[in-house]
């Protein structure tokens, strides 16, 4: 494989930003549904399900405009 | 305490970073066929991966947990640390001295005191920053598992085995650019992983301006929420400094000796594919550095505000009857993140300290390599031979890290060392750049004594305070002072006794002729370099914005 072929960081940034926030946005939807036995502050504003959300929106657009540029 | 307990999901976040980070040492290691791929990341990244991974390198958890906590203690003066203590060197570095560093072609901050003065002065410097790095980085290692088990209840040697075997295996995989881009994935996992508890902080008091007037209502006549109006009197803010030390101490010799000759994080800008990108890349991270406070002051100010209220329940541990400050940030993860978020803090924490491990040891087996065993066992070393050694000293390098790191645990002390190894090294280092880059009659005898000179000044000054041969008071010339007061001081009378030898000598040796000299050497230069730009693309048009947006920044928090 040649140089050129290297995928750019932005690629990796990109997948493990959307990876953690799947994961992330799927456990607070859990949450939601089986509420956990310790609450922690401001438990009330779901910070897992709009952060997690937030990470797979960024994440994704960054993988895919480094898809679209290394093609 | 009470460790903060991880659920199944924190764990599943850890194992992807885990696996990620070691999968992209795999993945790179067909790309990493010569010494230069290896050891400068084939000289090939943007001004973009360069520049994060300039700001990157210097980002490690230690910074984000002591710099949260220092807030705690000091109050918004640490903001100093980001701002003018980092934002006028790294435009400095781009503007001025990268030209000479990338266009000579030297592969580490050794090399070029060897093209400049002579080989004693590189093996000097090469080996003192070996030392440096190899302390840092196992102090590093060993504070991370001192979190990790204070906090998760991970197991001490477990933690710092997995962590530094993981860097290990990367590094000697794919030398500089797995470091590169595992520093850059850690900047954005901090900014996902942190910010957030900025973010619940201001939620849950109210405001930004709540948060300022609460802290402005307890903390009596000293201020803990400005910048710069009481720092004419050190009686009047945390910091228990003047404004003079800030400049001088932190803005100028410890920033300056920091920025633009710790080769961790020059290393980066070397990397980059040509002059222009390598000029832009502390230029841009200036801009992301700037951003830090907003999540690390921001922390360290909600932690201030909670704790002055008794019905939040929120309060520093203690070590027996000493605040832990460094216990803030962990703290208001445990409080404000669910399970899930608490596996990307946890996260965060982890990528930060191995991005920093990482950091040190790229630097370590590139000075190791090119300034100490090609310089002075093996002068005849093929590139495959060079390659093999990089790799090797990768290994050893992790090894020495953990005996630091275990020596540090059995002789807790050695942290407080920390601090005196960078004004040993780092602060009379740039003395003698400074000096040799833009005076050209300063003679390779003058920098070599003026740099013992600086070195020994340094840790001697360290030493007689530490054990009271003379009063603090001395150096800092104040009756009341703070240590990291007293560091700032300390670092500017070594910085100003290696200039000043290195002055002295170079009146009285020989000095190298005119001619030696050019491309080294400003004034017997020519620089043309991206005049063929418009103005609006060239790294002098971006300096002068971060330098606006600094001075915004200063003077809205004055």
């Amino acid at each position: 494989m040649s140089e050129h072929q290297m995928k750019p960081i932005w690629y990796f940034v990109g997948l493990i930003l959307s990876a953690m926030g799947i994961v992330i946005f799927l456990s607070g939807l859990f949450q939601l549904i089986v509420p956990p036995a310790a609450t922690t502050v401001l438990a009330s504003i779901h910070p897992n399900i709009w952060w997690g959300a937030l990470m797979i929106v960024f994440g994704g657009g960054m993988y895919i405009a480094a898809t679209k540029k290394s093609k | 305490m009470q460790a903060i307990g991880l659920s199944f999901i924190d764990w599943i976040i850890i194992f992807i970073y885990f696996s990620f980070v070691l999968g992209i040492g795999i993945y790179l290691q067909k790309f990493t066929k010569s010494q230069e791929d290896f050891f400068l990341a084939g000289r090939k990244n943007s001004s973009w991966v360069a520049g994060l991974a300039f700001l990157s390198a210097n980002l490690g958890a230690l910074e984000l947990l002591g710099m949260t906590g220092n807030t705690f203690k000091y109050g918004m003066y640490v903001a100093h640390f980001y701002w003018i203590g980092a934002i006028p060197a790294m435009l400095f570095l781009g503007i001025y001295m990268m030209p000479f560093y990338y266009s000579s072609k030297i592969n580490s901050i050794p090399g070029y005191l060897k093209l400049r003065f002579d080989e004693k002065t590189r093996v000097i410097n090469g080996i003192s920053f070996a030392i440096m790095t190899l302390l840092v980085s196992g102090i590093n290692l060993y504070a991370m598992a001192l979190v990790l088990h204070t906090f998760l209840g991970w197991n001490w040697d477990v933690s710092m085995w997995a962590s530094a075997a993981t860097v290990a295996a990367y590094v000697t995989l794919s030398g500089l650019m797995s470091a590169i881009f595992t520093e850059i994935i850690q900047f954005f996992l901090i900014w996902f992983g942190l910010f957030l508890v900025s973010i619940m902080g201001i939620i849950e008091i109210g405001s930004v301006h709540e948060i300022i007037a609460r802290i402005n209502e307890f903390s009596g006549p000293l201020s803990m929420t400005t910048l710069w109006s009481t720092s004419s009197d050190p009686m009047k803010n945390g910091m228990l400094i003047h404004w003079g030390g800030i400049v001088l101490g932190l803005g100028f010799v410890l920033s300056f000796g920091y920025w633009t000759t710790d080769f961790l994080v020059v290393q980066r800008a070397f990397s980059a594919k040509d002059l222009r990108s390598a000029r832009m890349t502390p230029i841009l991270a200036s801009f992301f550095k700037m951003a830090l406070p907003f999540l690390v002051i921001f922390a360290g100010l909600i932690a201030i505000a909670l704790s002055l209220d008794p019905k939040s329940g929120f309060q520093l541990l203690h070590d027996g009857t000493q605040i832990n400050y460094d216990s803030a940030l962990p703290l208001l993860i445990a409080r404000y993140y669910p399970p899930g978020l608490v596996g990307l803090g946890v996260t965060a924490l982890l990528a930060g300290f191995m991005a920093g491990q990482a950091g040190n040891v790229s630097a370590f087996n590139t000075v190791w390599t090119y300034d100490i065993y090609r310089s002075v066992i093996n002068r005849n070393a093929s590139d495959k031979h060079l390659l093999w050694m990089g790799r090797v000293s990768t290994i050893v390098g992790v090894i020495l890290s953990l005996v630091t790191a275990y020596w540090a645990k059995s002789f807790p002390s050695i942290m407080d060392y920390l601090q005196a190894i960078f004004s040993w090294v780092n602060a009379p280092l740039f003395a003698t750049m400074l000096l040799g880059m833009f005076l050209w009659w300063i003679t390779p005898n003058g920098a070599f004594w003026g740099l013992i000179a600086g070195m020994s000044s340094s840790f001697l000054m360290y030493l007689a305070v530490k054990f009271h041969w003379f009063s603090e008071s001395i150096i800092t010339m104040s009756s009341v002072q703070s240590d990291m007061a007293a560091n700032f001081w300390r670092a500017w009378w070594a910085w100003l006794i290696c200039a000043a030898v290195t002055v002295l000598i170079s009146l009285f040796t020989k000095r190298r002729p005119k001619e030696e000299l050019v491309g080294l050497v400003k004034g017997l230069t020519k620089e043309l370099h991206d005049q063929h730009l418009p103005f609006t693309k060239r790294p002098e048009f971006y300096a002068i914005i971060s330098l606006i947006v600094l001075i915004a920044l200063n003077v809205w928090f004055w």
